[in-house]
């Protein structure tokens, strides 16, 4: 895991995209947060970004993306992983399909709306549970563990996930 | 027209090449069993995903025909994947969906099929063309026709419900080996 105290300093999406691109990424696909609304636009300015109408239904174009040779990453809210469960497990890990989850962490550390709570509380050892390699990484470490996450997707060939705080990119 | 015998019209038609994703359940037993090429993803889990993943291959591989085999509970239980198809509409996916109105690998509970015009909803989600045909008839007149159709198109295949138990074996291909074969097939690595 990354640090756990409160963020400071905020990360910017540019050079963020710019390092999952250097690091392969070539499929992003997602349901937005607002956590990662920065990331979102910065990759809708660059043409690169598919709009999902559910988060399994992401990770399914994100699995026929892979299929096709591409390297994928969907974005999330946390909330979302709730949905993706099944797909995650009877579809990317039992194949052998790899993707970058950027999954929010609304909830974190219970300060936060009270429908964010419950999964806030669980994301760590729910990702635990389903075995998918996680970090949650501060501004600077941001670019090592977009590296760390690229080496084990294609290593372990299963979802790896970043957990993004806020004010990562606020 | 049973499963087996939709497919039987439609599979040796498919043009060599084509990546086929078959839904989970009987598509894939039944869709293994007719015409198994290294290009056939079969799911064996995640229902309802057969048409996202034709769409994120579609768009991965614009050079690619994709052809999803779907089934009615399956586009019911994710009918977002029709919106997104329409609204991506990529020009190389064809969508055929095996309506027999029920979960037939759970027992052959009811869908909603029978009240639900799947392929209206297709239509309606911007799919360039979609239609429906009923019997053995009309569908070896079509399948011709369909996968030369603007895309992104659906049809649905009104099919009877079989006798109960599967239609064929299970799909004998490890998982892991069915990404590998399917990526090494359409030059995408191991």
């Amino acid at each position: 895991m990354g640090g756990s105290g409160t963020l400071t300093g905020a990360a910017l999406p540019g050079p963020f995209v710019d390092r999952l691109q250097a690091a392969g990424f070539d499929f992003f696909v997602g349901v937005p947060c607002s956590l990662v609304g920065p990331v979102i636009a910065e990759l809708d300015r660059r043409g690169l970004y598919l709009p999902e109408t559910r988060e399994d239904a992401a990770l399914g174009v994100a699995a026929g993306a892979y299929l096709g040779g591409r390297l994928p990453v969907v974005v999330m809210q946390n909330s979302g992983l709730g949905v993706s469960l099944n797909a995650l497990g009877s579809l990317h890990i039992l194949y052998g399909i790899p993707c970058l989850l950027l999954v929010t962490w609304r909830g974190y550390r219970g300060d936060d709306a009270p429908e964010h709570l419950v999964m806030g509380r669980a994301l760590p050892d729910l990702l635990d549970l389903f075995r998918i390699p996680h970090r949650a990484p501060g501004p600077e470490t941001l670019e090592a563990d977009v590296a760390w996450a690229a080496a084990e997707m294609r290593e372990r060939r299963t979802p790896v996930a970043l957990l993004i705080r806020p004010g990562l990119f606020a | 027209m049973t499963l087996a015998e939709a497919l039987g019209l439609l599979a040796p038609r498919i043009p060599d090449g084509t990546v086929c994703i078959h839904a989970n359940g009987y598509v894939s037993r039944a869709g293994c069993a007719t015409r198994d090429r290294e290009e056939c993803f079969y799911m064996i889990g995640s229902m309802g995903l057969a048409a996202s993943i034709g769409l994120g291959l579609a768009l991965a591989r614009p050079d690619r025909r994709v052809l999803v085999l779907d089934g009615d509970g399956n586009v019911l239980m994710n009918p977002g994947a029709l919106a997104s198809i329409g609204a991506a509409a990529p020009p190389n996916l064809h969508h055929v969906c095996f309506d027999n109105g029920a979960h037939a690998s759970t027992g052959g509970q009811r869908t909603i099929s029978d009240r639900v015009r799947v392929e209206q909803v297709a239509r309606a989600c911007g799919y360039r063309w979609s239609g429906r045909v009923e019997t053995p008839e009309a569908l070896a007149a079509e399948v011709p026709a369909f996968l030369g159709r603007e895309a992104p198109a659906f049809l649905l295949v009104r099919i009877a419900l079989g006798p109960p138990g599967p239609p064929g074996p299970r799909v004998p291909h490890a998982p892991e080996a069915m990404t590998a074969r399917l990526r090494r097939a359409v030059g995408a690595g191991a």
